[in-house]
C-alpha cells in the first residue's frame, strides 16, 4: 500500500505544466488533489512515472461570474465551492452536491477540475456539468478549445481530453430567473458512493407550465446519464406528481447500462433513479415556485 | 538511486522547522511517521477511507496518507502531538479522556484533529454538525456516542475557560 517511484514536477503556471505534460506523454500524469489518484498508486492500480502537481499554480483556483452563471477554475476545491457566496447565489445545485463529496478532509483537498477530468460514474460533478449544459476549457501547448459536458464524458473513468492536455475552466451557464434545483443521492453511509444521484433543474413559464427541464444522473452507468426523453416529456407540463412519475418512468427506461456490484443490483439502481428522480424534480419545481 | 530521486523539502510540523531529503512518492503520513518519529499520526487503509491519519495543512484537515511530503513543502503541519502544551492536554484531549472517547485509541489523533477543524470554525457546534464533520472518521470501537460527547463537553469547556483553539493553530 505505498506508490511506486515516479519523478515529481512542480510547475507554477499553465504554460508550464502544458510544456511538462508535453515532455512526457509516456506515463506523466496531471496530479489535482489526489483525493482519487493516490489512493490509486497506493493500491499500485496506477503507476505514472510522472506526476506534474498542479497544486502551484494559483491562476487556476477561482470563482468568477460569467453569462449569468460562473467560470470555475479547474483547481478550486469542493470545500471553496461549498464556502462560495457567489456559488450559493448563482448556482445552488453545485453547493448542494458537493456537499455529497466525501468528507470534510476530503473535500479540503478534491478539486473540481480533478472530479471532472477523472470522470468516476459514482462521482457527482459530472452529473450536475450535464444537467446544467456546462462547457469545459482544455488547454494544450498548441492552443485551446471548449467542449460541452454533454461530449466531454465517453465512459467509464474515460473523456475526451487527449494526451498533453490540461482542464482549465468549466464555465457553468446561469439559470433564468425562475427556475428551481435540487441535488439528491442514496449512498449506503453519509460520504460513501452515491448508489444513484440525480441533479434536476426545472423552469418555469409565466403561467406556471414548465418551461425547460434538465436531468443528469450520476452511479447509473459508465458515464453521466442525461435524460433528455423525461426532459422533453416535461417540457409545456404543469408541475406534479403526474408529471414526476411519466418523466422518472422515462429516465428508468432510458437507462442501459447500470453499474450492478456488491454495494447494489443493477435492478436497484434502476429503481432509486426513478425514486430520485422523481423527488429531485419535486424539490426543484418547489424551488422553482419560491423564485417567482 | 540518483539524485534526481530525492527533493529537499522543509516542513513546519507544530511549530518545528525540518529540512528533509525524501522521495516524492514518501506519502506525508510516512515522513511524519518515520522520519521525524511522530507517530501519533495513525495509517489505517492508506486509502482515505477512515480518516485515522488526518493532520492539519494549513490549518485545514487532510488525510495524510492521500498527500505526498513533497506536496507539504514550505508548509505548516500539525499533528496530534501538537495538541497538548507544555505537558498539559488539550481540551478536546481531555474531553476524550473524561468521555471516554476512545477505546483501543487507533482513530484517536484522527478524531481530534477533524473535531480540533471543527472547533477552530464553530465554538458552539450542534450535535449534528458534529456528526457531520466527523463522518469521514471510522471508529470500530466507541459507537461515536461518546466521542460525540466529548466533542461537545469540549467545547463547552473551552468557551467557558476561554480557551482559544487558534493560539495553537499557527504552529
Amino acid at each position: 500500500m505505498k506508490p511506486p517511484k515516479f519523478r515529481y514536477f512542480a510547475p507554477g503556471s499553465v504554460e508550464e505544466a502544458l510544456t511538462l505534460l508535453a515532455e512526457h506523454t509516456d506515463g506523466g500524469r496531471v496530479l489535482a488533489g489526489g483525493q482519487s489518484l493516490v489512493p490509486l498508486m497506493n493500491m499500485r492500480l496506477v503507476q505514472p512515472s510522472v506526476l506534474v502537481d498542479i497544486n502551484g499554480i494559483h491562476e487556476l483556483a477561482y470563482v468568477k461570474a460569467w453569462n449569468g452563471g460562473l467560470a470555475i477554475g479547474t483547481l478550486t476545491r469542493d470545500t471553496n465551492l461549498i464556502d462560495d457566496t457567489m456559488v450559493a447565489e448563482r448556482l445552488p445545485l453545485l453547493r448542494e452536491a458537493a456537499r455529497h463529496i466525501g468528507h470534510p478532509a476530503i473535500r479540503n483537498r478534491s478539486t473540481v477540475g480533478g472530479s471532472i477530468a477523472h470522470a468516476d460514474p459514482a462521482a457527482e460533478l459530472p452529473a450536475v456539468m450535464v444537467a446544467l449544459n456546462a462547457v469545459f476549457e482544455v488547454r494544450s501547448p498548441s492552443g485551446s478549445r471548449t467542449i460541452s459536458a454533454q461530449d466531454f464524458f465517453k465512459g467509464y473513468l474515460s473523456t475526451d481530453l487527449k494526451e498533453g492536455e490540461l482542464l482549465t475552466e468549466l464555465r457553468v451557464p446561469g439559470l433564468p430567473s425562475r427556475a428551481g434545483s435540487a441535488f439528491i443521492e442514496f449512498a449506503r453511509r453519509e460520504g460513501d458512493y452515491a448508489l444513484a444521484g440525480v441533479a434536476a433543474v426545472i423552469a418555469l413559464d409565466e403561467d406556471g407550465t414548465i418551461a425547460d427541464a434538465r436531468l443528469g444522473l450520476c452511479s447509473v452507468g459508465p458515464a453521466p446519464v442525461r435524460a433528455l426523453s423525461a426532459e422533453a416529456l416535461l417540457h409545456g407540463q404543469r408541475p406534479g406528481n403526474e408529471a414526476w412519475e411519466a418523466a422518472a418512468a422515462a429516465t428508468v427506461s432510458a437507462l442501459d447500462h447500470p453499474l450492478s456490484d456488491i454495494h447494489g443490483s443493477a435492478g436497484y439502481r434502476r429503481h432509486l433513479a426513478g425514486v430520485l428522480t422523481k423527488q429531485a424534480l419535486a424539490i426543484a419545481a418547489e424551488r422553482a415556485e419560491g423564485n417567482r | 538511486m540518483q539524485d534526481e530521486d530525492f527533493l529537499t523539502i522543509r516542513l513546519m510540523v507544530n511549530g518545528e522547522t525540518h529540512r528533509l531529503v525524501v522521495e516524492p512518492r514518501r506519502l506525508l503520513a510516512d515522513v511524519l511517521r518515520d522520519d521525524l518519529g511522530l507517530t501519533g499520526t495513525n495509517l489505517g487503509c492508506e486509502h482515505g477511507a477512515c480518516g485515522s491519519c488526518t493532520v492539519l495543512v494549513e490549518g485545514q484537515s487532510v488525510r495524510s496518507c492521500l498527500m505526498f511530503a513533497v506536496q507539504a513543502n514550505g508548509h505548516k503541519v500539525m499533528t496530534v502531538e501538537g495538541l497538548a502544551h507544555n505537558g498539559e492536554m488539550h481540551p478536546l484531549q481531555r474531553a476524550f479522556w473524561e468521555k471516554q472517547g476512545l477505546q483501543c485509541g487507533f482513530c484517536t489523533p484522527g478524531f481530534l484533529m477533524t473535531a480540533y477543524e471543527l472547533l477552530l470554525h464553530n465554538q458552539n457546534p450542534s450535535e449534528e454538525e458534529i456528526r457531520d464533520a466527523l463522518s469521514g472518521n471510522l471508529c470500530r470501537c466507541t459507537g461515536y456516542q461518546h466521542i460525540i460527547e466529548a466533542v461537545q463537553s469540549a467545547a463547552q469547556a473551552m468557551t467557558s475557560s476561554a480557551t482559544v483553539p487558534s493560539s495553537t493553530e499557527t504552529r
